[in-house]
């Protein structure tokens, strides 16, 4: 009797374990299907794509087609844009974990006059994103004249409420008699953030070092904004100048190639730090 | 090696005063315990002195000079912490190691200092692990060790043992209590335990609501308890107390009982009766009626109230009297010697004859 029920529960739970995998194939299907048409489109050639039905499979254009975009590229080679994209990308996660590290530590740690209004400043400016201040910061960025350079795309993205608020948080859960020993022990603020709160909130930083590298890498308004020169091109927004004006075809093939290779750092950051990611979000280490 | 003068020290909080003035020599090498309730500022007391504190008036003196000003790395001090406070990231190595590093000692004077420290508390074995791979008893000890090593004049003690089981408690103070007497180190010691507070001291501060009610050794507080308070804090089960009025040598109760003590006090008064000094007697003066026995094994305590006032009263009598079960009655008697009288108005204590 026990052996003949718990049979039932194995099969009933293979059955919705088939039915969950089912569901699941699906949903993958669907979201890498498109993928998969951009990887094949950057394996055949130009007059494959044109020339309807358009291939499912790949073709054997894969060397000539990669090779072609990462030394030729439409506008500018796409080494260029994958060096300029990722420079961006890890000075505004970098840039903004040093900044919002730093202005949470001096908010939990400092008692100075006007600290809770500086909280509620940086709180407020989680309330506007990057668009709806692009014109002001535009014209501060073109007075500087940081236009077409890498600190015009990085500096004017790394104020971050959202990460020195997920800090004070942190540091808030860190008790105080830790502050305190290290007082007594004879440690200077600064080397109290540097041997104690730092290595301490190293977990957060790589699960925010993750999210804010993908973030950078995403900026697609901004470097259009105020990249003109090709030589710096990001390379999101690198695809779309790829795009020919007027009655030029696209060279499908290459910019196909540029898509399928500007996912790939992402991907390589996601999962190289996968696992303090997970940690970093679990929280699990205190 | 230091001694710790506490001129007339006060603390607000914003406006509220918690500490009210606390004067105290403390000689060097000596065993300070601060022993009271909670919330009577215990902490602060010990935390004014740590420099984790601003003192709002007042002064302290580490080994004869004003430390006020001075931030706690500059005053020479070590400090243990309740819960610990290890840093979660460090090894049991480099936590004890931390504040040498940061003085600049070398890295070999380091790593002996760290060994010796380790050895004294048996931690050698331990030296590579984080915190968070360590009982709390040992948690404690390398606590201990990172006051060691950093040779202070005087160590601070925040209720070091009150996250330990009651047996390693036990343990812990006797450790805590040779370590020091072998290092020689001037200390205070906070805590609400008055068993720590009488087997660790050689003087205690007997604190409530921010005053020192008494500073003495545990027996002097024991024998001759300067006020109500350290009287009922002190001493387990707690003295019971009466209102009485005392003329010629005798205390009356508001019940008419005589009770005869050593003191030349007349007037309104509290008079103080330790549980363990009561005896029964056929003859003695005062009637209890008993509601519960409690046996302790070397003791019984007995709960009643007395019969004539319907006080409560608890009697501690050696050995096992498990024939005293509930609702009977007996007598007890006390030497006049061992009655205390404190001024009902002052709850002062009176001079007694004797002294
Ligand atoms: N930072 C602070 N701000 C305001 N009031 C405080 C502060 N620290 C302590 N107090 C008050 O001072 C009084 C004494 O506190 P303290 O922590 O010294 O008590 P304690 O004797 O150590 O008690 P416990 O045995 O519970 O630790 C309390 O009434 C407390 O509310
Ligand atoms: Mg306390």
């Amino acid at each position: 009797m026990a052996t003949a029920d718990k049979s039932g529960m194995v099969e009933s739970s293979g059955r919705k374990l088939w039915l969950t995998h089912l569901l699941m194939i699906i949903g993958v299907f669907f979201v890498f299907f498109p993928i998969w048409l951009a990887f094949v489109a950057s394996t055949v050639t130009q007059a494959d794509i044109v020339s309807p039905p358009m291939p499912v499979w790949p073709g054997g254009q894969m060397l000539e087609n990669y090779k072609r975009a990462l030394f030729a590229g439409v506008n500018v080679p796409v080494t260029t844009m994958l060096l300029n994209s990722l420079i961006m990308a890890i000075g505004i996660a970098a840039g903004k974990i040093i900044i919002s590290l730093l202005s949470a530590f001096a908010i939990v740690y400092f008692r100075f006059p006007g600290r809770n209004v500086f909280f509620w400043m940086i709180f407020i400016t989680l309330m506007l994103p990057v668009e709806v201040r692009i014109v002001p910061t535009y014209e501060v960025v073109a007075g500087f004249g940081m236009l077409n350079s890498y600190s015009g795309l990085i500096f004017p993205l790394i104020a971050s409420a959202t990460a020195t608020f997920l800090f004070r948080q942190f540091y808030l859960t860190i008790p105080d008699e830790l502050a305190e020993a290290a007082r007594v022990d004879g440690a200077r603020p600064m080397q109290f953030f540097f041997d104690i709160v730092l290595p301490m909130s190293r977990t957060n930083i790589a699960a925010l070092f993750v999210i804010l590298f993908i973030y950078g890498w995403n900026q697609y308004l901004w470097p259009l904004l105020i990249t003109t020169d090709p030589e710096m091109n990001t390379i999101v927004m690198g695809i779309k100048q790829m795009f020919p004006s007027g009655d030029d075809t696209a060279d499908w093939p290459v910019i196909m190639a540029t898509s399928i290779l500007a996912m790939i750092p992402p991907v390589i950051v996601v999962v190289s730090m996968q696992k303090l990611f997970i940690r970093g979000l679990m929280d699990s280490e205190k | 090696m230091a001694t710790v003068e506490l001129i007339d020290v006060r603390k607000s909080f914003s406006g509220t005063e918690v500490i009210h003035g606390i004067d105290a020599q403390i000689e060097d090498g000596e065993f300070i315990v601060i022993v009271g309730p909670s919330g009577c500022g215990k902490s602060t007391l010990l935390r004014l002195v740590a420099g984790l504190e601003t003192i709002s008036q007042g002064e302290v003196h580490i080994n004869g000079s004003r430390v006020n000003d001075l931030e706690p790395m500059d005053r020479d001090i070590a400090m243990v912490f309740q819960n610990y406070a290890l840093y979660p990231h460090m090894s049991v190595r480099q936590n004890m190691a931390y504040s040498l590093k940061i003085a600049g000692v070398s890295r070999p004077e380091i790593n002996k200092k760290v060994e010796e420290a380790a050895e004294l508390l048996e931690l050698q074995d331990y030296l590579n692990r984080k915190p968070k791979q360590l009982s709390g008893g040992q948690r404690q000890r390398v606590a201990m060790g990172r006051a060691i090593v950093r040779e202070p004049s005087v160590f601070l003690f925040d209720e070091p043992l009150s996250n330990l089981d009651a047996k390693l408690r036990v343990q812990m103070r006797l450790e805590i209590k040779e370590l020091q007497t072998r290092l020689g180190i001037t200390s205070l010691y906070v805590t609400h335990d008055q068993v720590e507070a009488m087997t660790m001291a050689d003087r205690m501060i007997v604190m409530n609501e921010g005053v020192a009610e008494q500073i003495g050794t545990p027996l002097e507080v024991y024998q001759k308890p300067h006020t109500l308070f350290a009287a009922q804090f002190i001493g387990s089960p707690s003295m019971n107390a009466f209102d009485a009025t005392v003329k010629g040598g005798e205390a009356v109760l508001e019940s008419g009982v005589r009770i005869r003590c050593n003191c030349s006090f007349e007037g309104e008064a509290v008079i103080g009766l330790r549980p363990e000094h009561l005896i029964a007697d056929e003859n003695g003066p005062l009637r209890v009626n008993i509601h519960l026995a409690e046996p302790l094994g070397a003791n019984t305590l007995l709960h009643g109230r007395l019969s004539q006032s319907r006080d409560p009263v608890i009697v501690s009598m050696a050995g096992v009297h498990s024939a005293l079960g509930t609702e009977q009655n007996m007598r007890v008697s006390i030497s006049p010697d061992n009655v205390h009288v404190f001024d009902k108005a002052t709850s002062q204590r009176v001079a007694s004859l004797k002294a």
